[in-house]
């Protein structure tokens, strides 16, 4: 029988479908994420079959109802919070990175909050600068939070029913421009574990690390330098914490050559705590010196002129790793 | 929205009502006392970090706390030892969290603005000003979700209305009748500014605004919020929805134990006015003598009891060992 295939969105919409049946205290809150399913359509259908009470409509208000995620994690519930835009987590920040990350450690390990996060991250949607950026590095650098990035429809369903079930706060980060990204998806119950990386592609001349909306991409650049003669590997760490560590240093041990690919900024961001990992536990195994390519360091423009620029593309990383590995 | 003041016991049942107010008498002095302590090891340098004291407030909290289960929710602040023991926490380890000992609520990672315990239902003490207001009001939905019956209290002192997620929560807890009752104690100053200097309109036009009950109630008075508590905690309980309390009350220290010179933002006869004259526990002291509940030597002997054990707690804390250093990565993640 063929594998069933279906878009990152169904796979979204599965897992949560599948953890709402199994457990009674998941709920889900955000804005418009009722009957309108949210503007991307990824929740339709779940209102309809858990009702308002577990699928409950908030007004404009992130940090309220964020907050209102938290104690409700603490005392009962399995929420998971709908953040329609990855740009509007500046506004929830208070309630993630001093009340959900701090709550356990801070109590002594008496408290818990089981919450997910859910929003998104991702450029190239004509949405200019307020609804295009790419901020996961920013719960990344929190202890107490751990952050995740499916890349594919599969890790999508089986990453976001992992995080539901953790006890920990888990902010889960879905690139818009790939809900329509269709793949093999299983009908049953799996779970992927957090802090798993994933080789998406085998190679010996060069590691692409590559997170979320950068793995297409790696895949594609890497489908271009195979017509050169360059075999490239593409890692996806999958989850930025916990980071898997050891899958991308024996890949770049194999390969001697990096590039890391993160839709956020560089500068202080995923890429560049990726390319210091790699610094650390491969040094001595390098070719030449790590590579990062993340999103320009400017506010994404509206213009699709300029927009299109602000990216890593498979062309850009195709041109750079060819240059990496002396065949420019 | 009403003000509640205070309203001689129609005493139905003499001895209920004394055992009851004693109770309330005995956690008074032992707020007190328990921050006569904290002030003591703080100048002794046996304290780490601040000390927020709560004296001068003591009828807010205990006069609220009465009026709940063991089991109903509690959020407190960077002020929030008389909420802890208010709500049932031992004074023992929460000196020894004061302290940074292991045997601390919170194992000593928390210190004295983030007394959290399960068992008394307190969420936790949070020094973000304003910063529990989600908390409080995810545990009434929660509450509300699981069917137990329980009410969330969230505690915070004036200086949160300048804080929007305040408005937000209150907003979401009406819409959605959420059993939560937010309690503003008006101590009159956000830490070294006078409320009236930070806040425009009314206290309670504010939660007016979105429907919810909003009352006032003279803070020093034990009995007023105690009774207007209990009537808030029933409607929650019904499931008629959440409340915001204003409670008018008085720091009687600095915004911190190092907090000396004040006379920059208040006179020494407004602290001196409030001490002698609306003193929360010396007022319910007369008043227990005039009901024929006590007389001066049973108060005595209240205030002896709670003094020695406030001294055996602090010594209990003292003794204490400190966490381990293994102890520094533990518990990051559940």
């Amino acid at each position: 029988m063929p594998e069933r295939e279906i878009t990152f969105a169904q796979a979204v919409r599965e897992a949560l479908a599948e953890e709402m049946r199994r457990d009674s205290r998941v709920c889900i809150f955000g804005e418009d994420v009722a009957e309108a399913g949210t503007p991307f359509k990824v929740l339709s259908g779940l209102v309809e079959e858990f009702g308002s009470e577990r699928v409950i409509d908030t007004p404009i208000s992130e940090a309220g109802f964020t907050g209102v995620g938290v104690g409700a994690a603490m005392t009962g519930l399995r929420p998971v919070v709908d953040i329609m835009f990855g740009d509007f987590i500046t506004l929830t920040m208070d309630q993630m990175v001093n009340q959900a990350a701090k709550a356990h450690y801070m109590s002594g390990g008496h408290w818990k909050v089981p919450m997910v996060m859910r929003t998104t991250l991702g450029a190239t949607r004509r949405s200019a600068a307020q609804h295009s950026q790419s901020l996961h590095a920013w719960f990344s650098h929190i202890p107490g939070l751990k952050v995740v990035l499916p890349s594919t429809p599969y890790d999508a369903k089986g990453l976001l029913k992992t995080a539901i079930r953790d006890e920990n706060p888990v902010v889960f980060f879905e690139d818009k421009m790939m809900y329509k990204l269709k793949g093999p998806v299983p009908e049953d119950d799996y779970t992927i574990p957090l802090g798993l990386a994933d080789v998406k592609r085998e190679g010996d001349d060069i590691t692409l690390v590559a997170t979320s909306s950068m793995v297409q991409v790696a895949l594609g650049a890497a489908n271009l330098l195979e017509k050169e003669g360059i075999s490239a590997e593409v890692v996806d760490p999958r989850t930025t914490w916990p980071l898997d560590e050891k899958t991308i240093i024996e890949s770049v041990k194999k390969t001697s050559r990096a590039i890391v690919l993160d839709e956020g900024y560089g500068r202080y961001g995923v890429t560049s705590e990726i390319a210091a990992v790699i610094a650390e536990g491969a040094f001595y195994d390098l070719d030449a010196p790590v590579k990062r390519m993340g999103a320009m360091h400017v506010p994404i423009p509206f213009s699709p002129a300029l927009e299109d620029l602000t990216v890593p593309t498979e062309e850009t990383v195709f041109e750079a790793a060819r240059e990496m590995c002396g065949k420019s | 929205m009403t003000t509640v003041t205070s309203k001689p016991e129609a005493s139905q049942n003499f001895s209920t009502e004394k055992d009851k107010w004693l109770r309330a008498y005995r956690q008074m002095v032992r707020i007190r006392l328990f921050e006569e302590q904290v002030n003591e090891l703080y100048t002794r340098a046996l304290m780490p970090g601040l000390a927020h004291l709560y004296s001068g407030e003591e009828a807010v909290a205990v006069g609220i706390c009465e009026a709940l289960r063991i089991d109903d929710y509690i959020t407190s602040t960077h002020r929030g030892h008389g909420h802890c023991l208010a709500k049932g926490a031992s004074p023992d380890r929460m000196f020894a969290e004061l302290l940074g000992k292991e045997t601390g609520y919170c194992r000593g990672k928390g210190g004295s603005m983030h007394i959290a315990d399960p068992a008394t239902g307190n969420l936790g003490a949070n020094a973000i000003v304003g910063g529990s207001v989600g908390i409080a009001t995810g545990a009434a939905l929660a509450a509300k979700r699981l069917g137990n019956g329980r009410v969330a209290i969230c505690f915070f002192g004036e200086g949160a209305l300048g804080q929007g997620s305040l408005y937000e929560v209150m907003n979401l807890s009406q819409l959605w009748k959420l059993p939560v009752i937010y309690v503003c104690e008006n101590n009159l100053y956000n830490e070294y500014t006078h409320f009236s200097e930070t806040t425009a309109g009314t206290i309670l036009g504010r939660a007016g605004a979105f429907g919810l009950e909003a009352v006032s109630v003279d803070g020093q008075d034990v009995h007023a919020v105690n009774e207007v508590a209990s009537r808030l905690v029933k409607r929650a309980r019904e499931g008629a929805g959440p409340a915001f309390l204003q409670a008018d009350t008085y720091r009687y220290s600095g915004h911190h134990v190092g907090d000396i010179n004040r006379e920059y933002y208040r006179s020494k006869q407004e602290e001196q006015h409030w001490k002698t004259e609306r003193d929360p526990i010396m007022l319910h002291d007369s008043w227990l003598v005039a009901q024929g509940y006590a007389n001066t030597a049973a108060l005595e002997h209240i205030r002896a009891e709670a003094r020695e054990e406030m001294e055996k707690a602090v010594q209990f804390a003292i003794d204490a060992p400190y966490p381990s250093p293994d102890q520094v990565q533990q518990d990051v993640y559940a």
